[in-house]
């Protein structure tokens, strides 16, 4: 066939490329909406029409990660003077940092944002190591009632999760997992681990045994062979599963709202928990949410050579 | 270099049978080739030998040694497989070092930098050692497999199907080279193949099997000459032996249906047991001639010309055979033509079992 291209199919080329653009524009939206409102000063986040022009300022930030208290009266000009730059912009807000002695108290988002790194990374961890391990297992030996098994994985996925939440919370506060990071871990990684077993198990399917087998041959263990070889050729099957887990885990909202509620909470429940009463300060929460967006992206950006082969399940070759 | 011994090895896999009391020695530094169709066991025992799989019943012996509780590791033996033997990661150098740093034989650095550029003289791939194997040919990847085997002076080389997926051209090279190379070491090579030419050109030994089991073992000139059965006969040479039913009454091969009669000289002794009793008589394209004053008539029913010889398909009535005859002689299709046969050459088969009557006993 000639490369020469007929003028209808070059219109059609242009809807195609005009439908992806407004496709684009639409799905970005809410992710423009939640980013301008993080750099937003309070008074414009919530003016219809929306400001879509405007002096960007990381006061919202500056909120996000402080103590602060409403001040009844104007502060000490004196105070004000002598205070750093970003103290400044909270007394203009009308309020006052919280402190114990000169240390500033900080907020509770870091915290909560730095139990939601531990408990998905960790999570994250475990149900890919775990999956790589056991698919390799499904993938290489023989296995007696190997398919009975792979099915009863999987249908621990079948159950909606929230059916199961009530008994879980009750037997957890039983053994004291509840509100612990540990508790919330092993609920991740049971929820992330059949996932991980099945693609893996795939992955591991295409990698060719004779590799392995030129290794045990050549004076290799099994498991110097599995981690010299299999390992690397799996790579791009642990990012596809490792970032599909994460995302699960960063994501959760159902259980972790209800298994924790203080030491261990992770910033899906303690976001919103912010708007409090009264006029919510969306520009705070929307700081909040922006930071929290930033992992995944982060993670996801970093893994993008591995995935596009990973997330079509190996089915682009080479 | 060692001596390979299998005793009465089964090999099931689940409720398939894959070798039936298989026996099989394999002498110290001897090209033992391993001959079968696709299915027939091949590979199961070369896996058996490697360690790679454990037989159901029977032993396996390296030098006297009974491996059973010896993993691959240990049997220290080289590998050679079809396709898939170089990790695709690693640049070639990579590969041929990668053989010389397991744990249990670690070896220093100067030696290992030694050997592999032995080995890749040898095998004439020294430029290519800084290259990834992914941008290798064909060949290329299979002598670096080759080489993979060589740097570490195995006990015993296993190659399974090395020059299948190698076009023609190079498949005959590395053939020579092969068998070269092993001359060169003296080492004791097991080479699986389902190609008869590369069993008859490169085996000191061929070891025939047929669904499980070993039909024939002997040198390639036995294999060819005096088939143990009517399966070696018509699997080995190209184009294979004739097989042709018949009787033998009175000292001369009657062919049954057709009735056609030739002189046989081969079993003043064994006739008086066989005559009358049904035959397969067995001939050689190639000590099928034709003669104008020979004692049956034919017609070509086809030619095939090799260049060096001419391949003729004759018909007598509606039985065919192949003779093999020089390239100057001048046949047309369907021309009439007098053939006649070497009696010393006529190989009988029992009809029933299809085993060579010399064999037999």
């Amino acid at each position: 066939m000639a490369a020469v291209r007929t003028s209808s199919e070059i219109a059609l080329n242009r809807v195609a490329i005009v439908s992806v653009l407004i496709a684009t524009l639409i799905f970005l939206a809410p992710i423009y909406w939640i980013a301008s409102t993080a750099f937003k000063p309070k008074e414009l986040a919530i003016t219809v029409p929306p400001t879509v022009l405007f002096q960007p300022e990381i006061t919202p930030f500056i909120r996000l990660f402080t103590k602060r208290v409403q001040m009844q009266k104007a502060v000490d000009p004196q105070v004000y003077e002598a205070a750093p730059w970003w103290e400044k912009r909270i007394y203009d807000g009308g309020e006052r940092v919280l402190k114990v002695g000169k240390d500033v108290q900080l907020s509770q988002y870091p915290n909560r944002f730095m139990n939601s790194l531990i408990v998905a990374i960790i999570s994250t961890v475990l149900a890919v190591g775990m999956g790589t391990f056991t698919a390799y297992g499904f993938s290489r030996f023989k296995i007696a009632g190997e398919a009975d098994l792979l099915f009863f994985i999987l249908s621990t996925r079948m159950l909606p999760p929230v059916v199961v939440a009530i008994p879980m919370f009750l037997m957890y506060r039983l053994v004291g997992l509840n509100d612990s990071h540990i508790g919330l871990i092993i609920l991740y990684v049971a929820f992330n681990l059949s996932f991980s077993v099945w693609l893996m198990k795939g992955f591991m399917d295409e990698i060719p045994k004779e590799y392995e087998e030129a290794a045990l041959v050549d004076g290799y263990t099994r498991m110097q062979a599995f981690f010299k070889i299999v390992l690397p050729e799996a790579a791009t099957g642990i990012a596809a599963t490792a970032v599909f887990c994460f995302i699960t885990a960063w994501n959760e909202y159902a259980f972790a709202l209800i298994m924790t509620n203080r030491r261990a909470q992770t910033a899906p429940p303690f976001i919103p928990s912010q708007i409090g009463s009264g006029l919510p300060d969306w520009t705070t929460i929307a700081a909040g949410t922006f930071l929290f967006l930033l992992p995944v992206a982060i993670f996801t950006f970093l893994l993008r050579n591995h995935l596009l082969r990973g997330v079509t399940f190996g089915a682009i070759r080479k | 270099m060692a001596h390979i011994e299998l005793k009465n090895i089964t090999k099931k896999f689940g409720g398939h049978t894959a070798l039936t009391s298989l026996n099989l020695e394999i002498a110290d530094g001897e090209f033992f080739v391993l001959l079968g169709e696709t299915g027939a066991g091949k590979t199961t025992t070369l896996r058996l030998i490697a360690g790679l799989e454990k037989p159901t019943e029977g032993q396996v012996l390296i030098d006297g040694v009974d491996v059973a509780d010896w993993g691959a590791a240990e049997r220290d033996v080289a590998l050679v497989l079809q396709q898939y033997s170089l990790y695709p990661r690693y640049t070639v150098r990579e590969n041929l070092e990668f053989p010389l740093k397991p744990k249990i034989r670690r070896l220093p650095d100067a030696e290992i930098k030694d050997r592999v550029d032995r080995a890749a003289r040898t095998l004439r791939i020294e430029h290519l050692l800084d290259r990834k194997t992914d941008r290798l040919s064909g060949g290329e990847m299979q002598r670096v497999s080759i080489g993979r085997a060589i740097v570490r002076k195995p006990r015993v080389f296993l190659m399974d199907e090395p020059l299948s997926a190698l076009d023609a051209k190079l498949r005959e090279a590395l053939r020579t080279e092969l068998k070269n190379l092993q001359m060169q070491l003296g080492a004791t090579f097991l080479f699986v193949t389902h190609d008869q030419i590369e069993a008859m050109s490169m085996g000191d030994k061929v070891g025939v099997l047929n669904h499980g089991r070993i039909v024939q073992t002997g040198t390639p000139q036995e294999i060819y000459n005096n088939p143990r059965d009517t399966y070696v006969a018509s699997f080995v040479g190209s184009p294979p032996m004739n097989l042709i039913d018949g009787k033998l009454v009175n000292g001369r091969a009657v062919m049954a249906p057709l009735n056609f009669e030739l002189p046989f000289s081969g079993g003043a002794k064994a006739s008086a047991a066989t005559d009358g009793r049904p035959l397969v008589f067995g001939i050689r394209p190639e000590d099928v001639y034709l003669e104008s004053g020979a004692p049956v008539e034919a017609r070509v029913h086809d030619v095939e010309n090799h260049g060096v010889e001419k391949i003729l398909t004759l018909r007598v009535g509606d039985t065919t055979l192949r003779a093999t005859v020089p390239a100057r002689t001048d046949v047309a299709i369907e021309q009439p033509v007098r053939f006649a046969w070497n009696p010393d050459k006529v190989v009988l088969f029992d009809k029933g079992s299809g085993v060579s009557l010399r064999h037999a006993g």
